[in-house]
């Protein structure tokens, strides 16, 4: 119903805001699949499990890519436009 | 041969009277019954005063006056406006339309010869 | 420096004290407007880290040292539900400032129909798991206490762990009573513990990280010597426990947002969406830092710490046994702002959640409504106080009941099960408007019962060891830790599979055959719809959800097509090909009037800019709403036909005046017609006759003009025949009496006789003419040759008020008709005589009459010189007309022939 009339095409700051959400949305599956990465690694005793330290650097790295990922994302979708009256993609 | 006056006015009998008054006036009548043709008339007689009837067949009175007033052959030329309605507007629109004098049928004679004769600057 | 015991007090207690002022500072400002810097975005993230409480700051490390890398596990999930915020908690945060959402349990009862039996499921479920988290806390301080008052001269306190829990216990729920339910706010945000609990944020932060920086550079002598350290570890920091890992990130994430006091800072403090867009980085950032140092203490703790010591408290133990007392001091008051911040608004939380959903309802239950709402306030303000207490009062007896035994991390855990088993019917409630209040509420009931059973009960040892063993009655398939016979899992993993699991089945199947109330379906609506977009994130283009959202509204106030087409056409005016127009403070005007003209200035007003604010109606808005359209509805009905009517009635109106201007125009055409007509030949018989009457003149002069005066005259007469004959408009609505005047003509033979009327033949002898006296008394024509009618008759003719219609007598005598006319330009005369007596000209013409525009009533010209006696019927009969009798005196020796139409025809003798 509310989708009638919408323009089969955006304009480009339309299109870039689209998908700057589409990257938001994006951020957090990325972040969970880089963070169930050490499922692969073996456990003690079976095979090389990663060093402690290479372990706990990874898992920082891992936390921290996305934390600034997000820093950057939160920055351009607040100066695309107040998410406050910006059209909702909603979920 | 006297002034002339030309009568437009298509009822016969009020040409017999205003011809036979005017005439005994000392005035050389002439008598036209049609109004789209009443212009040549005028032209070609160079009348000093003219009485216009309002009703006349095929054109109006006032149409006649208009067309009087507007060529300049013809414009200074006196004409007394005669009608037989009697209304208020139609001596407006006669006025209005540069007639010089305005009297409704039934006309007294003797006021009648007085006001051509006026109108003649006589 | 040495510390006693006392000391350790008076710092606390100067730090509650610095608290205390915060509080207030905050709140003064926020009753005098400067609120701005308090809801700024670092506030609103800085209260978020209640999150990190006492479990985190001591127990994370003990939790490395026991288990490795998995208490990452604790703070992976929430900075992964944080750094998702765009689709997961701006829904969330959007529903609860759009419903007004109080807590928790607030939300699932409002999205399921305000239902309250889930809202109360919900409280005590929120309860149950918080009431071991609570005693968490109380065990962290007594703990921290104790650890400083080994070898430390000290009081009492010092050996009674239980005291100092109880003394905290007491101290926290002053401050809460006082700070949180000192009044009742509608939006159920306070300022002043807000502002307290980001400056516990900061000291906890900056505590931890202060250990930190002391641990690496001071004890480990660098980064690179602490890799080098952790590597030589014995203990492996990831153990392969593989499921643990991702069954813990998930817990964590669920509990994230299901605890009630993270909800109730992360939704009911929320102001708007710019705190959360950057607390999505920077909360995730804030807890990274929390956990920067977590292992390097742990591992530095086991290496320099005698054995045996609590790994929960290296936090604090490890800079006391170096020395450090400072920095031990201020570690232990990280510690203390972790437990008091988490206990002050979890207390607050569920104090909020008791008082509305349990004692409320039941103090409502048969009490009238107008009497309740006086009471209630008194009672919920007095409930939440109690509240409290009796929350941290359970904590106390949990702590007391489970000792000091239990590791901090395994009590937080048992705690993030339970609330966990809010998640299957918040998420479902808030994408699925399947979802019905049984099934949440039964999902939530099996939930809890195979928590309870498997994990919480288990926690405390309520249950003896034979259930453990063999089952409850000897039914194996219900021992708590292998429900069902699955065995030999990890026990905290094994309940919340089984919970969980068992929830949503439940919850989805119930939806599945149960049927919502209409409450439910619009809440579940307005839930599933806050962006109206249903489960699949869809293209953004243009257009927005409030624009959307006032779509729905006005469709509710206007009804769908109507609001279609109102919106429809404003896109087109701003210039849009979509019918979603953007969200201007014109439109918003715009709107709101269309919708005034439906429910009323006010209703349309509020629910415009309740939209506009971001606060949806709620359903009791709009029955009431609903009940004031209803009434302006049918008042407007009314009014419409009544304005129909008068439509009506001014269209005749209309249309009648329309038939009064076309008549006058007829009536002016047809007089000047008529004048016209009567004139032409009046002309030449007066010309005629004044020539006549001239000497001189020869004789076939005279007859000439007498026979055109005759024709002429005889041409009137037919004209008046005819004239006569016509049937005037409207004449028939005159009635048959006389009207206000009525004109009386006499004529008398005259000596001439005969009938000459007819005589055609304009040859005849006579000479016309009239020098009779027009009065009313009749008059005896003189003069040569006056022809005149044989049979002497007086018509009486009449005029019909100031009326434009005139009328002759159809007597049908042609031989003498006085006839009656009224010209627009006698009006002013009319009002003064109401009566006109007029002469036909032809029969009275005089020489040196005045024109006969120029007679009026009583100056009737001259004709002859002789004047005419003219009498005013109306001053002599009144305005009433000329009655019989009044005809005849007015002509006297007449004999009245008949009245026709109030016109009286008099037969006088000659």
């Amino acid at each position: 119903m509310a989708r009638r009339g919408r323009p089969p095409f955006l304009d480009r700051r339309r299109y870039r805001r689209t998908r700057l959400r589409d990257a938001a949305c994006l951020l957090p599956v990325l972040g969970a699949a880089l963070l169930l990465v050490p499922l692969l690694w073996p456990a003690s005793g079976q095979g090389t499990p990663p060093s402690n330290a290479g372990a706990l650097l990874y898992l920082f790295g891992v936390w921290a890519g996305p934390i600034l990922a997000a820093g950057i994302l939160s920055r351009l979708l607040r100066s695309g436009g107040q998410p406050e009256d910006a059209p909702e993609d909603g979920l | 041969m006297g002034r002339r006056v030309l009568l437009i006015e298509d009822e016969p009998n009020i040409v017999e009277a205003l011809s036979f008054i005017l005439t005994r006036d000392g005035w050389t009548v002439h008598a036209h019954a049609d109004g789209a043709t009443a212009m040549e008339r005028v032209r070609s007689g160079s009348p000093e005063v003219i009485v216009l009837d309002a009703m006349l067949p095929g054109l109006s009175g006032f149409e006649v006056l208009r067309a009087l007033r507007a060529d300049p052959a013809t414009a200074a030329i006196p004409v007394l406006m005669l009608t037989a309605r009697g209304q208020e507007k139609d001596r407006h629109l006669a006025l209005r339309l540069g007639a010089t004098g305005f009297m409704t049928k039934p006309f007294a004679n003797a006021e009648l010869v007085a006001e051509v004769r006026r109108l003649a600057g006589g | 420096m040495t510390l006693t015991f006392n000391t350790l007090v008076a710092v606390s207690l100067v730090y509650v004290a610095l608290l205390f002022a915060v509080a207030f500072a905050a709140e003064r400002g926020a009753r005098r407007g400067r609120d701005r810097w308090l809801r700024s975005p670092l506030v609103y993230t800085l209260s978020l880290s209640i999150y990190c409480t006492a479990w985190t700051f001591y127990g994370a490390v003990g939790y490395a040292a026991r288990s490795g890398l998995e208490f990452l596990t604790i703070y992976l999930g929430p900075s992964l539900v944080m750094i998702g915020w765009w689709w997961t908690l701006r829904r969330l945060v959007r529903i609860g400032r759009a419903q007004r959402i109080t807590s928790i349990a607030d939300l699932l009862s409002a999205r399921f129909g305000k239902s309250g039996p889930i809202g109360a499921i919900v409280t005590l479920m929120a309860v149950a798991g918080i009431t071991p988290y609570i005693a968490l806390q109380l065990q962290s301080i007594s703990l921290s206490f104790a650890a400083f008052a080994q070898g430390m001269a000290g009081g009492r306190m010092a050996e009674d762990a239980g005291l100092v829990a109880i003394w905290t216990a007491a101290g926290l729920a002053l401050f809460t009573v006082l700070f949180g339910t000192r009044n009742l706010d509608p939006s159920e945000r306070h300022h002043g513990i807000v502002m307290a609990i980001a400056v516990e944020a900061v000291v906890k932060l900056v505590a931890l990280l202060a250990v930190g920086v002391f641990v690496v550079w001071g004890l480990a002598g660098g980064v690179a010597a602490t890799l080098e350290r952790i590597d030589a570890s014995p203990v492996p920091l990831w153990q392969g426990e593989g499921a643990r890992w991702a069954g813990l990130i998930l817990l964590s994430a669920a509990a994230f947002v299901t605890l009630p006091r993270m909800f109730h800072v992360m939704v009911v403090e929320n102001e708007d969406d710019r705190q959360l867009a950057v607390a999505s980085w920077a909360f995730p950032l804030y807890v990274l830092a929390m956990s920067l140092f977590v292992v390097p203490i742990a591992v530095m703790g086991l290496d320099r710490l005698p054995a045996g010591s609590n790994p929960d408290l290296f936090v604090l133990t490890l800079p006391l046994a170096e020395g450090e007392v400072a920095l031990s001091l201020l570690s232990f008051l990280g510690g203390f702002s972790s437990a008091t911040s988490m206990v002050i608004v979890a207390t607050i939380a569920l104090s909020t959640m008791v008082s509305n959903h349990i004692v409320a309802p039941l103090f409502l239950r048969g009490r009238p409504a107008e009497q309740s709402s006086r009471d209630l306030r008194r009672v919920v303000l007095l409930s939440r106080r109690l509240s409290v207490a009796g929350v941290l009062a359970l904590g106390y007896l949990y702590f007391r009941w489970t000792g000091t035994g239990a590791a901090l991390s395994a009590i937080g855990l048992i705690a993030f099960a339970g609330v966990a088993q809010i998640l299957p019917a918040m998420v479902g409630g808030l994408v699925w408007r399947g979802a019905t209040a049984r099934g949440a509420g039964a999902g939530l009931l099996v939930g809890a019962a195979v928590w309870a059973w498997t994990l919480f009960l288990p926690s405390f040892g309520a249950l003896p060891p034979e259930v453990h063993a063999a089952g409850p009655w000897g039914l194996d398939w219900l021992r708590p830790h292998a429900l069902f016979g699955l065995e030999g899992m990890d026990p905290l993993l094994h309940s919340v599979l089984w919970s969980l699991a068992l929830n949503t089945l439940v919850f989805l199947g119930v939806s599945l055959v149960t049927f919502p109330s209409p409450v439910e379906r619009l809440q579940g609506e307005a839930f599933v719809n806050i962006f109206d977009s249903a489960v699949a994130p869809r293209a953004v283009g243009r257009g927005g959800g409030e624009a959307e959202e006032l779509l729905v509204i006005a469709g509710r106030v206007l009804g769908q097509d109507a609001a279609l087409d109102f919106f429809r056409r404003e896109a087109e005016a701003q210039g849009q090909s979509g019918h979603l127009p953007d969200v201007t403070p014109a439109f918003v005007a715009a709107l709101e009037r269309q919708l005034a003209g439906s429910v009323g200035s006010a209703a349309a007003h509020a629910i415009v800019s309740q939209v506009a604010k971001g606060a949806t109606v709620t359903v009791e808005d709009l029955m009431a709403v609903a009940g004031e359209a209803q009434r302006i509805m049918d008042y407007s009905a009314r009014l419409e036909a009544k304005s129909a009517e008068l439509e009506r009635t001014a269209r005749a109106l209309r249309e009648a005046l329309g038939k009064l201007t076309r008549l006058a125009e007829q009536k002016d055409a047809f007089l000047s017609r008529i004048s016209h007509e009567l004139r032409t030949p009046m002309t030449a018989i007066r010309s005629f006759s004044a020539i006549l009457r001239e000497e001189g003149l020869r004789p076939e002069e005279v007859r000439r003009f007498a026979a055109i005066v005759e024709g002429e005259a005889e041409r009137l007469t037919q004209l008046l025949d005819e004239l006569l004959d016509l049937s005037i408009p409207a004449a028939g609505a005159h009635p048959a009496r006389p009207a206000r005047g009525a004109a009386v003509r006499c004529h008398r033979p005259g000596p001439g006789g005969g009938r000459g009327g007819a005589v055609r033949p304009p040859a005849g002898p006579a000479r016309s003419g009239c020098r009779g006296d027009p009065g009313l008394h009749g008059s005896r024509p003189s003069g040569t040759g006056v022809h005149q009618p044989g049979l002497q008759r007086a018509q009486v003719l009449r005029r019909t008020g100031s009326g434009a219609a005139h009328r002759g007598a159809s007597a049908g005598n042609r031989d003498c008709r006085g006839f009656h006319r009224q010209r627009a330009r006698n009006s002013g005369r009319r009002a003064r005589s109401g009566l006109r007596i007029l002469r036909p000209p032809a029969l009275c013409a005089g020489a040196g009459g005045a024109r006969w525009g120029g007679a009026g009533p009583g100056h009737l010209p001259r004709g002859d010189g002789k004047a005419g006696r003219i009498r005013d019927l109306s001053a002599r009969h009144g305005r009433g007309g000329l009655s019989r009798g009044a005809a005849a005196e007015a002509c006297p020796g007449g004999r009245i022939a008949c009245v026709v139409n109030g016109i009286s025809t008099i037969f006088l003798p000659a």
